[in-house]
């Protein structure tokens, strides 16, 4: 696609297409890795250096986040034999990928480094299990957790629930209608060799799933895994040398809030999460809007973090969430398919960025199916999406990320074919 | 020194420096329910905070609110992930307008004050009584007792009021 006419990557306000991700690695998504964060996040570094065609030496900056349930850049540098001009470690989960990948591209044009790793290792199932299971689940209430845990409100279902009942009351959005969106993911999910779950499951599979906590089944809620990813971001000039076709990143949203971080539920319309505010600076910022984009990775912690943040950067109408998300739109082969890999809800659950991942895989025209592989050393795609068949989107050229931290804080970001 | 006490086998806590908090729940302690009215702009708050949101102004004064409201949202839990909660579900956790400061300061805002559905006496619901309860239904506020200085606002229905004919419910049972 050409570039807008009011393109200028010299202008700070306007960076679109000046860096890419030139490199992606993940370990396997299983549940028992028998390895540290350290040993799952090197692996992961080792693969995404070895994917970008460069020496992990020279990465010379590196982020990642956490909930201190990893290891930081100081220990995973040494490892890869990095020496590091830059470095942060982070705190959070959901929403942060994009939004690191934003200061990335920050630091790189303050002049502080040439090449940015960004990681995340957990042990998500096997060590500190996210749902706030285990010694995390009884840990002392103080001060303002007096405000939520104290009224047994801690867990991610348990506290964006308020939010996924008033959308069904609002716009009577329906149980059947929600539960499409882990249908579609795991139609994906069966063409991806690597998700955890690879099952296909119907609306009637969701629905008789036990409730966990109203509205949300067994089946609404992602997986648990253990895992570690990377991506590696550059300069766009500096990837023409590198192995893979780049995906430029032409904008970028990052842990763009609600009013009243301290519970958000104050202001309203509750049914309403962070894209409402969020799309006006990733539309802007992209050049681009919805309808130009050709596949989504809208965050699926739960079934409905994918409708709501859909519906708010302006995929459909506000309340209509529940119709896009039940028409086919998604699926692939649709027009515009979500969470290709199987998503969080299927695939394995990184915090936001196996999501990533898959959408420079489809950019390059290179998804990790079971195609075949021809004489060029590139899958040759058939399109044919029925199960344990083809996942690559045809000819697309952008994609769209919408992050979920919860229904408050999201981040996105605008990728296009290089 | 910090002020401690167990409430359902779960350890409860505030800091001798956290006044915010102190203060909030030593007025529930005594079942007489108050937030911090904004000196400036006269507008209460929910949960307690060192600023208003709406102007910014450090400076408030603790206010008798009356605990009276209808239920804006609920999350209803059947599988427990706090050990201190497993032997209670399903419970609900409600999200309550409250009728003082109503739809202001915009049409879309109030004091939504966050409770477990509970019996008079501040224990919590029985199943019977989760299940009649929704969005929209008429609730007031009661507390729990922890310790000297710690209760906790909580809610139940209000037989005294209009009750909606069908509270809205999740339309799954």
């Amino acid at each position: 696609m050409p570039l807008p006419a009011d393109t200028d990557v010299s202008t700070p306000k306007y960076l679109r297409d000046k860096y890419a991700i030139v490199g992606i690695g993940e370990t396997t998504y299983t549940r028992g890795s028998d390895k540290t964060t350290r040993a799952l996040g090197t692996w992961a570094l080792r693969n995404a250096a070895a994917d970008a065609g460069i020496k992990t030496s020279d990465i010379d900056g590196m982020l990642s986040y956490s909930n201190n349930d990893s290891t930081s850049a100081t220990f995973m540098a040494g490892d890869i034999g990095a020496r590091l001009n830059f470095y942060m470690d982070c705190v959070g989960g959901g929403s942060s990928t994009e939004a690191l990948i934003g200061i990335a591209i920050g630091v790189m044009e303050a002049g502080l480094c040439n090449c940015v790793a960004l990681f995340r290792a957990m042990n998500g199932f096997s060590q500190v299990r996210i749902g706030g299971t285990g010694a995390r689940s009884a840990t002392p209430v103080g001060g303002d957790m007096l405000h939520n845990r104290a009224y047994g409100w801690q867990s991610a279902g348990q506290m964006f629930a308020p939010t996924f009942m008033r959308h069904m009351y609002d716009y009577g959005t329906t149980p059947e209608q929600v539960a499409m969106v882990k249908v579609v993911h795991s139609e994906h999910a069966s063409n991806n060799p690597k998700a955890y779950y690879k099952k296909r499951y119907t609306v009637d599979d969701v629905l008789s799933s036990r409730i966990i906590c109203k509205p949300l089944h067994l089946l609404d809620c992602c997986v648990e895994t253990d895992n570690a990813t990377a991506i590696i971001i550059t300069r766009a000039d500096r990837a023409k040398d590198m192995r893979h076709t780049p995906a430029l990143i032409r904008g970028i949203v990052g842990r763009c809030s609600k009013p009243r971080m301290d519970m958000h539920y104050q202001t309203g319309p509750i049914s309403r999460v962070g894209g409402y505010y969020a799309k006006d600076i990733l539309w802007p910022n992209s050049g681009v809007g919805p309808e130009d984009i050709d596949a989504t990775g809208a965050y699926d912690a739960f079934t409905f973090t994918s409708m709501l943040q859909l519906e708010d950067y302006g995929f459909c109408k506000k309340g209509e969430g529940g119709d896009y998300v039940s028409s086919g739109i998604t699926r692939l082969g649709g027009k515009r398919p979500n969470n290709t890999s199987g998503g969080h809800l299927c695939e394995g659950y990184t915090h936001g960025m196996n999501m990533v991942i898959e959408n420079v895989r489809q950019l390059r025209h290179d998804i990790d199916d079971s195609c075949p592989i021809g004489a060029d050393g590139k899958r040759q795609h058939t399109y044919d999406y029925r199960e344990g068949g083809c996942r690559q989107v045809k000819d697309i050229e952008l994609t769209a990320n919408l992050g979920w931290a919860n229904p408050m804080t999201t981040s996105g970001m605008v990728m296009r074919r290089g | 020194m910090t002020l401690q006490g167990n409430y359902l086998g779960m350890s409860l806590s505030i800091d001798d420096l956290d006044h915010e908090n102190l203060d909030y729940f030593k007025y529930c302690s005594r079942h007489d329910f108050h937030l911090q009215k904004c000196d400036d702009c006269s507008l209460l708050r929910y949960p307690p905070t060192t600023g208003c949101p709406w102007c910014a102004s450090p400076k408030a004064t603790w206010t008798k609110v009356e605990g009276k409201g209808e239920v804006h949202s609920y999350a209803e839990v059947h599988h427990a992930i706090q050990p201190a909660f497993k032997s209670h579900t399903p419970y609900m956790v409600l999200l309550v307008d409250l009728d003082t400061q109503k739809a202001q300061p915009s049409e879309h805002e109030s004091l939504r004050v966050v409770g477990n559905l509970t019996t008079p006496d501040g224990t919590l619901a029985p199943e019977e009584m989760v299940r009649g309860l929704g969005i929209g239904s008429r609730v007031r506020m009661v507390f729990s007792d922890v310790v000297d200085g710690i209760s906790l606002p909580q809610w139940t229905l209000d037989t005294t009021a209009k009750q909606p004919d069908k509270p809205w419910r999740y339309p799954q049972e």
